[in-house]
């Protein structure tokens, strides 16, 4: 990152032309990593299948032919078909579109609540940045998978519930990555400078110190959008997540479990694509921390948060 | 030192509260009335009404959690919904199967990340190095239930070595215990061991860097003493810290693997608990969890103490 002294001294907001170089270097170091972009290429066509999905898919998800029913993977059936005879391939395609949409739209309600907490926290500090951080301190004190499951438990299960149970367990990593990145941020030159032209907490805060806050922020939106789609698995395995018959890879595998010495083929596929899909944000999310914020706690050790 | 214990405990208590605060809060907006769902088709006013009494119900929602709180901290957890046992007593009965589970898993963990993650960092750059590091970057994408399926499917469907799942106590018979621990074990241990075998090689890696190595290289010790006696006192302090991390993931990853393996412990009971909205055994379940994660960080940090000399507990 470049010394922040040159960056919106006269007031004038972020320099456009030095900005969008810094982006162009950015990307320029991501896509020089090939492990970065093996994980937006699977990525891309993950968002393509979601999108796509009932067009390109074989069958329909909830075509019923109880006379081919466990079959193995066939040129007919790739995946194999399910219990009822319901091609898996089509399935864990189309599965593609919760996983996404539940991971993208928890990581959403994450950074929405939890960014303006760690600003409000690390710019005025005092009782209220004590008072929020005590609050997240608490959130932290429970593993994730069992505050997203007592959330649920009085939200009810459903699709909605779950990415908001998931948006809630992520909110403190969010808030105490931005409250960190302000409390240095907050003493540099350029923001002393600005309050003694006179600018305001808001105007502080929105065109100083959020720009230079977003580093951090989106390495870990990357990072965390890899462990909500583990933790909407994980949900619906349990029941708690997306409700049949919508297909959602969490819920195939559990259900999968039931047949298991007749059709392996129904647990092993929807583990394999949540195995893939996990793996590509990962490898996304280390690519652009190596970019854009070396310092930061690798993939591995916000896991170890969870 | 004993101020900061001291210091400790009270912020630990403080959490706790919180914690007791929020669950309570959380559990009693639970939509579906317990005492109805528990009398089931028995549904008789009158028994409703007498049931909501004992269980104070019917009083105002502070009241109840103060009551709850009072009890909760003489280790009387209230009364199950479903089956009218004590809760506490429940949860006594689950917390030696995962807290077994949970140390076994660590045991696997820090067998398999310690020594490849020291081996992996002298010789890094070797095949060895290169086959761990992308191996552990492939688990660490594995959800933890789907490792464990496949476990099953292998070692129990496909080679019949060992149980499905189940528990069997160990004085019953150790050869069981062990036999169905197996793969619990392996699947929580495998996954949180290829994370810390990535935090034990790198902090092996950087103090290998230092100037105190290559001075203890260069007045002549050998490769063992520098390694024992110079490279790793300094690192096992960010391993430390990563291994206290990761006891919490493995809780999270105990609840769920305790499912699937049908393993009678505390995270079993907590989903049964959300099954049957009995938030009773979920609010102790809830608060016991967390109570040992609290303890947990807490442990961790007083260890600091003793592993790093340099740092001061005022």
């Amino acid at each position: 990152m470049t010394p922040g002294i040159d960056q919106g001294v006269g007031d004038a907001g972020e320099p456009i032309a030095e900005h969008r170089s810094r982006a162009r270097a950015t990307v320029d170091t991501v896509l020089r990593n090939r492990l970065a972009v093996a994980g937006l290429i699977v990525l891309a066509l993950l968002v393509l299948a979601a999108i796509l999905g009932p067009t390109i898919a074989p069958y329909d998800i909830n075509d019923i032919n109880v006379a081919d029913r466990l079959t193995g993977p066939s040129t007919a059936h790739w995946f194999g078909t399910d219990e009822l005879g319901r091609d898996v391939f089509s399935r864990v395609l189309i599965g593609a579109r919760v996983s996404l949409l539940v991971g993208f739209i928890a990581v959403g309600i994450a950074l929405i609540v939890g960014v303006p907490i760690g600003l409000v926290s690390g710019f005025y500090g005092g009782a209220a940045d004590s008072w929020l951080m005590r609050m997240m301190d608490i959130l932290f004190a429970l593993p994730a998978i069992l505050l997203a499951i007592a959330i649920l438990a009085v939200l009810g299960p459903g699709i909605v519930n779950a990415m908001i149970a998931i948006g809630i367990v992520y909110t403190p990593i969010f808030a105490r990555i931005t409250r960190g990145s302000v409390l240095t941020i907050k003493e540099s030159v350029f923001v002393r400078a600005a309050r003694s032209l006179g600018a305001t907490d808001g105007r502080i805060l929105r065109t100083h110190i959020l720009p230079n806050v977003t580093a951090p922020i989106t390495v870990q939106a990357s990072l965390s959008l890899a462990f909500a789609i583990l933790a909407e698995a994980a949900l619906s395995f349990l029941g708690l997540g997306v409700q049949p018959p919508a297909p959602a890879w969490g819920r195939m595998l559990s259900e999968g479990r039931g047949f298991f010495e007749q059709a392996p083929w129904m647990a092993i596929f929807p583990g394999v694509a949540i195995v893939i899909t996990v793996m590509a944000f990962n490898f996304v999310g280390d690519g652009l921390r190596d970019a854009l914020d070396p310092q930061q706690r690798s993939v591995i050790e916000s896991r170890g948060a969870e | 030192m004993t101020g900061y214990v001291v210091r400790r405990l009270f912020q630990m208590a403080l959490a706790l509260l919180g914690v007791s605060v929020i669950v309570f809060a959380l559990i009693h907006l639970v939509p579906g009335d317990p005492v109805r769902i528990a009398l089931g088709t028995r549904f008789d006013p009158d028994i409703y009404e007498a049931l909501r009494a004992r269980a104070g119900l019917d009083r105002p929602i502070v009241v109840q959690y103060f009551a709850w709180l009072g009890s909760a901290v003489t280790g009387d957890l209230g009364v199950s919904f479903r089956s009218g046992q004590p809760v506490a007593g429940l949860l006594l009965e689950r917390l030696p199967a995962t807290v077994t589970l949970a140390f076994s898993a660590l045991f696997v963990a820090l067998a398999v990340s310690i020594p490849l993650g020291i081996v992996s960092a002298v010789r890094s750059g070797s095949k060895l190095d290169y086959l761990s590091t992308a191996t552990s970057q492939i688990a660490v994408s594995v959800p933890d239930f789907w490792a464990g399926i496949m476990y099953i499917l292998l070692f129990s469907l496909v080679l019949s070595w060992l149980p499905p799942s189940g528990y069997v106590s160990f004085l019953e018979s150790p050869v069981e215990w062990l036999r169905h621990l197996a793969l619990p074990a392996l699947t929580i241990g495998l996954i949180s061991g290829s994370i810390i075998f990535r935090f034990v090689r790198s902090a092996v890696l950087e103090a290998l860097n230092q100037d105190y190595t290559r001075t203890a290289r260069a007045k002549g010790l050998s490769e063992r003493q520098v390694i024992w006696r110079h490279v790793m006192p300094n690192a096992w302090i960010p391993i430390v810290t990563v291994v206290g991390l990761q006891l919490g993931f493995l809780l999270s990853g105990v609840i769920i693997v305790e499912v699937i393996f049908a393993w009678p412990g505390i995270g079993r009971l907590a989903l049964l608990a959300v099954q049957d909205r009995d938030f009773t055994v979920l609010q102790g379940a809830v608060l016991l969890i967390a109570f040992m994660f609290l303890v947990i960080n807490l442990l961790v940090d007083l260890l600091y103490g003793y592993l790093d000399p340099r740092v001061r507990y005022d």
